[in-house]
């Protein structure tokens, strides 16, 4: 079997966002780009299965739609341990663009699983494991806390509401995978940093798709107010507060 | 090779270099990169979580922190590939220090192993005891420590007395006496001991297995600060050495000892980087949380000013390590070239350029202890609090001051050092120091009219230059063969050395990055502070050692020369301090 691993190309998590003067687009200037968290413990977990004969994995490859200032990312992919690589250059614009051209990449290449994470620590729309499902025809499992394979059959642990759901599914198909799924992501070590100089990385064209969605303008959320404290003994200034400042009751 | 110019040790005090002919860290490459970032994510997953049980003494923990170092190759850095390692540069190997070296006591315990407790054997064993211990100890299925200090035997470290005599049958050296401070003690398997065969007046090295029958090792010191790291005394009563395990030849320890503790003092300039680097973003991370009067901390400009003050410290510190990181790989690769032994070329290189070795150990180690104080300091009662990273960095930082040589040996070896590579004809110091010295009435600040703003600093640089070799050829006018007994006026001229190197550093650096990214207001900043900073403790000290040197009728030209040559525009340094910690406050972690 052979997996795939769409991973995002996003902002340190400590990264202070700004936009341009337009707030447009965000200032890239002086940012430390890795690989989405999410997307990273979904490498993880595929390179545990590699690892263990009995799973039948041969390969674990990666996938990023994003143009060559991304390799950095992809190549650290390759250092913690993915066999090989695929880029589409293109910019991504959105969720539906980004799912297309993946789902493209997997149709000539035919992977049996396809781990996406939930979703990207940039823009969080949560959106693209489900489209490439969509545009490929086969299924996909969410909120994806574990994956093993039995006897050439992958079983997956959902959290669910009060528990979890185990499922197994026949390939191919799209889990779309969150925390838990790795217990800390892999770091790459010196041989894997070594090799991934070697290892391919293959570039490829996008086919033309549209893209459904366009942002008009960025703004951050208003600065926290200052938390007031209320005497217990004196609940009418709470109503008072709630009524008349915050006017929400 | 590109085509840049590089300087022998010692001789920034005589020659310029350009900009770009330095090597800066903004030009790491992304493998470097990556490495770096390794070191921090292994930091970040395996040290940082355990660090109250390794401040305990747990030598096991530790053991098996630096066994999964070994297990993701951070072991093998320095280690060339046909013993393997992963032969890296020796700024990758710098940089690996630096990152490491915001792990507190593991970086104490992993940078002995790599480095005084395995590179002895790559540099100077033969072979067979390369090949022997070499790979093992790159992927940390041995761990190793280094034994040079005895109870009577410090800094004097010749004078030890462990003692070696070959056995009746040839086949051992016998081998009695007693190490102490020694790191990884506790779980070493091997020791690189320092010892006098038979009645030598110096020392021989030898490669001791832990385990030999008659090593004894004893329970770890109760220590200030590096509580994780296993410092112990070590005895050694008849222990039975196989000849084969004489490191080197008969005799050459010293040499090895020496070239060895150059290797440390020049790593210990890039792990304490490291160190205050995570000092500083907990401090700006704390300032920008704590409030006071209604508001953080980091909007007071007390506190603006410490937090800049620790910044430009650090990245003028960093500076001066990457520039000689790189002069270093350059003469490597050239005497390799030469000899085709990897090992022999980098130790040779390394010892080479013992000057900055010493400048980086003093002056970053006295950085960090700034660094971590004020960083206590800003956290107020809390910084006093065991619960603080900070409290453990304040603590741990010490020792840098005193292991590797203490700064006051490292003092006088900056300008005994220099002076005697000058008269062994590296550079031309003394001819241009007299003739400077000769016309010291003519002296002048050199200020040309619309100068740029390189230009001026560059010349600000090379008039504290003209400063130090004043002094040098005043003092040794004076003193002649007596001024090694002058320690006060040697400390005043490595000095004003050590500051004039790591701003010529910086200053460099800013340049270049002025070329590579355009406008840097803010670097800038960190140079004028700096540069204003040095100028006055360049005064200071001159005024220090001419007093101390120069007759009463010599004295007033010299000061007045000192005066002209360390006068510089004045800048707003309040309102550059602040951009500098505003920057920092912005980022709310040290990303410069």
């Amino acid at each position: 079997m052979k997996i795939l691993v769409c991973i995002s190309n996003v902002p340190d998590t400590t990264t202070k966002i700004k936009f341009n003067e337009s707030n447009t687009s965000v200032d890239t200037t002086g940012i430390q780009w890795v690989i989405n968290p999410w997307d990273e413990l979904s490498l993880t977990r595929a390179l545990e299965l590699k690892d263990d004969p009995s799973s039948g994995i041969k390969s674990v490859t990666v996938a990023h739609v994003g143009t060559a200032s991304s390799e950095p990312t992809i190549r650290k992919a390759l250092a913690i341990g993915a066999d090989d690589a695929i880029r589409i250059n293109s910019e991504s614009s959105d969720a539906y663009y980004t799912s297309a051209q993946l789902a493209e990449v997997i149709k000539k290449e035919h992977f049996d699983i396809i781990l996406c994470g939930i979703e990207s620590s940039d823009y969080n729309g949560s959106l693209v494991g489900g489209m490439i499902s969509e545009f490929l025809g086969i299924p996909s499992v969410s909120a994806v806390s574990g994956i093993k394979i039995e006897n050439g059959q992958a079983v997956l642990v959902r959290e669910i509401d009060g528990g979890k759901e185990v499922t197994s599914v026949p390939a191919p198909f799209v889990a779309i995978v969150q925390k838990g799924i790795a217990k800390e992501p892999r770091i790459a070590a010196m041989r894997g940093i070594m090799m991934a100089r070697t290892k391919p990385l293959k570039v490829i064209e996008p086919v033309e798709v549209d893209s459904l969605t366009e942002i008009t303008v960025f703004e951050k959320p208003a600065p926290r107010s200052a938390c007031k404290f209320i005497d217990p003994e004196n609940p009418g200034q709470l109503i008072d507060l709630l009524q008349n400042e915050a006017k929400i009751i | 090779m590109e085509d840049r110019k590089v300087l022998k040790s010692g001789e920034f005090l005589v020659s310029d270099i350009k900009a770009k002919d330095i090597f800066i860290p903004e030009e790491f490459n992304e493998e470097q990169r990556m490495i770096a970032q390794t070191c921090r994510d292994f930091l970040e997953a395996e040290v940082y979580p355990r660090m109250a049980d390794l401040e305990k003494g747990d030598r096991v923990l530790m053991k098996q922190i630096l066994k999964k170092a070994g297990e993701l190759g951070l072991m093998g850095i320095s280690v060339p590939e046909e013993f393997g390692g992963f032969g890296q540069s020796f700024v990758t190997q710098m940089l690996v220090a630096e990152t490491t070296g915001a792990g507190f006591s593991f970086s104490v315990a992993f940078m002995a192993h790599c480095g005084i407790g395995t590179l002895p054997i790559l540099y100077y064993g033969n072979k067979d005891q390369r090949e022997r211990y070499i790979p093992k100890l790159a992927s940390g299925e041995l761990l190793g420590s280094y034994c040079l200090t005895e109870p009577g035997a410090g800094s004097d470290a010749n004078s030890g007395k462990t003692n070696a005599k070959l056995s009746e049958d040839g086949k051992h050296y016998i081998l009695n006496g007693q190490k102490m401070w020694i790191t990884n003690a506790g779980f070493a398997d091997t020791q690189v001991v320092f010892a006098k065969i038979d009645i030598d007046r110096v020392l021989s090295a030898f490669i001791v297995e832990s385990a030999l029958p008659g090593v004894v090792i004893g329970p770890d010191e109760h220590k200030m600060g590096i509580k994780g790291s296993s410092t112990a005394q070590i005895y050694y009563n008849e222990v039975k050495v196989p000849v084969e395990n004489l490191l080197g030849k008969r005799g050459e320890g010293f040499r090895i000892a020496l070239s060895i503790l150059h290797m440390g003092r020049i790593k210990l300039g890039a792990n304490v980087i490291g160190a205050a680097k995570k000092a500083i973003t907990d401090s700006v991370k704390y300032a920008n949380e704590r409030k006071q009067f209604g508001v953080l901390i980091s909007s007071f400009g007390a506190i603006k000013h410490k937090l800049a003050s620790q910044v430009i410290r650090l990245y003028a510190s960093e500076s001066a390590v990457y520039r000689v990181s790189k002069d270093i790989d350059d003469l490597i690769s050239k005497l390799k070239a030469d000899s085709g032994d990897t090992g022999r070329a980098t130790i040779e290189a390394i010892s080479h350029y013992a000057v900055e070795a010493a400048i980086l150990k003093v002056f970053g180690s006295e950085m960090l202890d700034f660094v971590a104080d004020e960083a206590v300091q800003i956290h107020g009662g809390m910084g006093y609090s065991a619960e603080m990273d900070v409290e453990r960095c304040y603590r741990d930082s010490r020792i840098n001051r005193i292991f590797e040589g203490t700064n006051e040996i490292n003092r006088l070896l900056v300008v005994d050092t220099a002076m005697k590579r000058a008269m062994k004809g590296d550079f031309d110091l003394f001819g241009k120091a007299e003739t400077l010295f000769n016309g010291v009435d003519k002296i002048s600040t050199g200020e040309i009219v619309s100068e740029s703003y390189f230009t001026e600093k560059t010349r600000y640089i090379d008039n504290f230059k003209k400063v130090i070799l004043l002094c040098i050829h005043g003092a040794v006018k004076q003193f002649d063969k007596k001024l090694i007994n002058e320690q006060e006026i040697l400390n005043n001229i490595a000095d004003m050395m050590m500051e004039t190197y790591v701003s010529e550093s910086l200053s460099l650096r800013v340049e270049k990055l002025d070329t590579i990214k355009g406008n840097t207001p803010v670097f800038k900043d960190i140079l004028d502070v700096n540069i204003y900073d040095t100028a006055e403790i360049i005064r200071k000290s001159a005024y220090d050692a001419v007093y101390s040197f120069a007759s009463e009728e010599k004295s007033p030209e010299l000061i007045k020369a000192v005066d002209d040559l360390t006068k510089i525009r004045g800048i707003n340094v309040k309102d550059s301090r602040r951009r500098i910690a505003d920057k920092l406050i912005e980022d709310n972690s040290y990303k410069f």
